[in-house]
């Protein structure tokens, strides 16, 4: 590869393209030709570097410099101060909340500084559309090293005594889903990556398919190599353009190279990988419906036993691991057992990525060790709560998981720890809310989704919950019941009992760990017919503040209704008979004067 | 592209690590060329092709190159600073072409001071 001097690393994931990094790229090449630094200066696109919340982003390497919220207009002054005369343009740094000096470095910056990257290891060090930047990181040698110099048995060793556990959300022993499998006799047996992703608000898979797709592949031929399986599928979601796109070429690259297809590396181990498309039903992460849908049938689970690694895709043993599960893996070969099982807490070893959304200011990706606080998440990593509110809870796990209540913010993560808390560790989807959060709202939010996603074939899951969704819109509504709370329980946990799959299973989560942490919010919406938070629209009204408005008219021209009132230089008032409750009013105010009861 | 072989994922590593290095900002020598107005006026850009060049020629994989703004010595530019792990910097004035292979081939591949064209040993001190 050619000699540069320096390489502008800039982030091509979803959401930075999204924000315009493509358009990016361009104006940086237009600048570096006119100035003649094609030559010294490489820009190289990466896959996510997780910072999504300050996107576009791009970090100049070597010296670490990191820049956000690019625009075309910034990039001719950049690239004459930075890249011509060597001077890091400050105005384009990223400054902390509540700090007034940008933060030129990278590793400086709170958002990164306590992350560790194991499954991410290459994130913003490789363009992820070429194989010799994964080679040239030490890519593919746990491979090579799995086929020449340990046997199958090692290799499931060396992943059980990792600790590894499924990073798709139940969290079973990876090693031991191997073994299980590689026991089973006969051949034709299959490797799966499951890379649906279906709860709202995570990306983790997609972003590791989308920044390191050899690490996914490398993972599942060491899978393939340990239990002796010559196919495997990656599952993956239509709605995944790019990272469909980036996979479909690193298969290619590897076949290219030998790394897929027959006597790979020349040792004699055949292996190749086809592509699977979801069409996106969220109850395809569940294995054995996905299964189905790759077998052409309709994704409904199956009663297990058998289990997949004894009949799984054609009947055949089928190993059925996570995108993130399958990245790990490599890594845990090169460094050893040991190094992995180092990290994280007794029970969960090693790190996990975490897609973190919601009010908080530094939303993105991370990888964090296992055991790292709720606390350390929200507000060393997150940068704290969007306009300095106040933290209410921490939704994990997805719409199978839980609500985190303010006062077990100092919760280590790992499995068991936020199982006892009411919640699952999932996939790895963090929500954080704030005090503006209806929490009766949130769980009708998951229960509308849940009755969307439910496959119907079983009647608990399938008329259950959408029973609890009419029960909670009631609530919401101002029409609660005494009794809908006792009966929302009850129904709950008969959904859990009369339900096959892990979607049934777990869709009451939202609700029964709402009420268990917020059901004074429940009480109050039934016997005050009141929404604290101020979210349920039948239970609010908005008011003017007399003593606080200024009569700036704001409002005014903001309200949609034309239900703002009042006469010159007075404070105004709003109609109620006409008010929507869009809230627009509150919005616009600089003075706090528009409240919500 | 012909079937891979172990050994051949090492021949590639290594052909990349010089990529890498930078991209990790790991290196055992770094230079900074000077790269101001005045230093770019006196020059500066050749130096900089020319140590690319120089890299690109070697077997040595550690080296990186940055730029930054004035030395504030605007009469011997172009100036470049050279600093081994370990070493304090050395500040090299009034460079050609011809004086960067020198230091390039005796300072960065050799590790030895090329005394003839070296301003001064060390940085300025801030305050």
């Amino acid at each position: 590869m050619k000699t540069y001097r320096m390489h502008l690393m800039l982030c091509a994931g979803t959401g930075c393209v999204s924000n315009g990094s493509f358009r990016i790229k361009a104006a940086l090449e237009r600048e570096l030709a006119r100035r003649n630094l094609e030559e010294e200066v490489a820009v190289v696109t990466t896959g996510c570097n997780g910072f999504c919340a300050q996107g576009p982003v791009m970090t100049v390497q070597p010296e670490g410099i990191f820049y956000q919220l690019l625009t075309e207009e910034d990039i001719p002054g950049l690239v004459e101060e930075h890249f011509l005369k060597g001077r890091p343009v400050t105005r384009l740094m990223f400054t902390p909340p509540k700090e007034q000096a940008p933060v030129p470095k990278m590793s400086d910056i709170g958002f990164f500084r306590k992350q560790r990257l194991v499954s991410l290891r290459n994130r913003g060090l490789i363009d992820p559309e070429k194989i010799e930047d994964y080679i040239g990181r030490g890519g593919y040698r746990a491979l090579a090293k799995a086929l020449t110099v340990m046997t199958s048995e090692d290799i499931i060793e060396e992943i059980k005594k990792s600790g590894l556990r499924g990073r798709g959300g139940a969290g079973f022993p990876t090693g031991l889903k191997w073994e299980l499998t590689a026991r089973q006799s006969g051949d034709g047996k299959f490797i799966v990556c499951n890379g649906d992703e279906g709860d709202p608000g995570a990306f983790m898979d997609r972003s590791i398919v989308e920044s390191d797709p050899h690490a996914v592949l490398e993972g599942m031929l060491i899978g393939a190599r340990a239990i002796g399986a010559s196919h495997g599928f990656v599952y993956i979601r239509q709605e995944y353009p790019l990272a469909l796109e980036r996979l479909n070429l690193a298969l290619s690259q590897a076949r290219d190279y030998g790394l897929l297809g027959t006597d790979i590396l020349g040792t004699g181990f055949h292996f190749d990988v086809s592509v699977h498309r979801g069409a996106g039903a969220f109850v395809c992460g569940e294995e054995t419906s996905l299964i189905g849908s790759l077998e052409g049938r309709p994704p409904e689970p199956r009663i297990r036993p058998p289990f997949p690694a004894e009949s799984g895709v054609w009947g055949k043993p089928t190993c059925i691991n996570n995108v993130e599960t399958w990245a790990t893996v490599p890594e845990i070969i090169n460094r050893g057992a040991e190094w992995f099982s180092q990290i994280g807490t007794e029970t969960s070893k090693g790190t996990k990525v975490f897609s973190l959304v919601g009010k908080v200011k530094n939303t993105g990706l991370v990888e964090v060790p296992m055991g790292i606080t709720l606390r350390e998440m929200v507000y060393d990593i997150g940068g704290g709560i969007q306009g300095d509110k106040a933290f209410k809870a921490v939704q994990t796990g997805g719409p199978s998981g839980g609500c985190i209540p303010a006062p077990l913010l100092d919760l280590p993560i790992d499995y068991e720890r936020l199982t006892e808390a009411g919640s699952i560790m999932g996939s790895g989807g963090m929500i954080v809310m704030d005090e503006e959060t209806c929490m009766v709202d949130v769980a009708r939010y998951f229960l509308e989704f849940l009755r969307d996603e439910s496959c119907g074939k079983c009647t608990a899951c399938r008329e259950g919950v959408d029973v609890m969704y009419q029960l909670v819109s009631d609530i919401c509504a101002g029409k609660g019941e005494e009794g809908h709370i006792p009966l929302l329980e009850e129904l709950g946990q008969a959904v859990k009992d009369g339900s096959m799959c892990a979607l049934g299973g777990t869709a009451p989560n939202p609700v029964l760990s709402t009420l268990r942490y917020f059901r004074d919010e429940y009480e109050a919406h039934i016997k005050d017919r009141r929404c604290p938070a101020g979210v349920c629209k039948a239970l609010i009204t908005y008011r003017i503040d007399p003593e606080k408005c200024k009569a700036c008219l704001l409002c005014v021209k903001s309200c949609p209704q034309e239900a703002i009132t009042g006469e010159r230089r007075k404070p105004q008032t709003i109609e109620q008979e006409k008010c929507i409750k869009c809230g627009a009013c509150r919005d616009v105010c600089k003075f706090e004067a528009v409240t919500v009861q | 592209m012909a079937k891979l072989r172990p050994e051949d994922l090492d021949r590639i590593a290594e052909r990349m690590k010089r990529v890498m290095a930078l991209r990790e900002g790991t290196g055992r020598v770094r230079i900074t060329v000077h790269m101001g107005t005045c230093g770019i006026a006196a020059g500066a850009r050749t130096i900089v092709t020319t140590l690319l060049h120089c890299l690109d020629e070697s077997t040595v994989q550690d080296v990186i190159i940055s730029t930054s703004g004035c030395g504030g010595l605007c009469s011997r530019e172009p100036m470049m600073t050279v600093e081994l792990a370990g070493e304090a910097p050395v500040q090299y004035v009034d460079l050609t072409a011809d004086k960067v292979k020198r230091i390039f081939a005796e300072h960065v591949v050799g590790g030895k001071v090329v005394r003839d064209y070296a301003l001064a040993v060390g940085s300025e001190q801030t305050v």
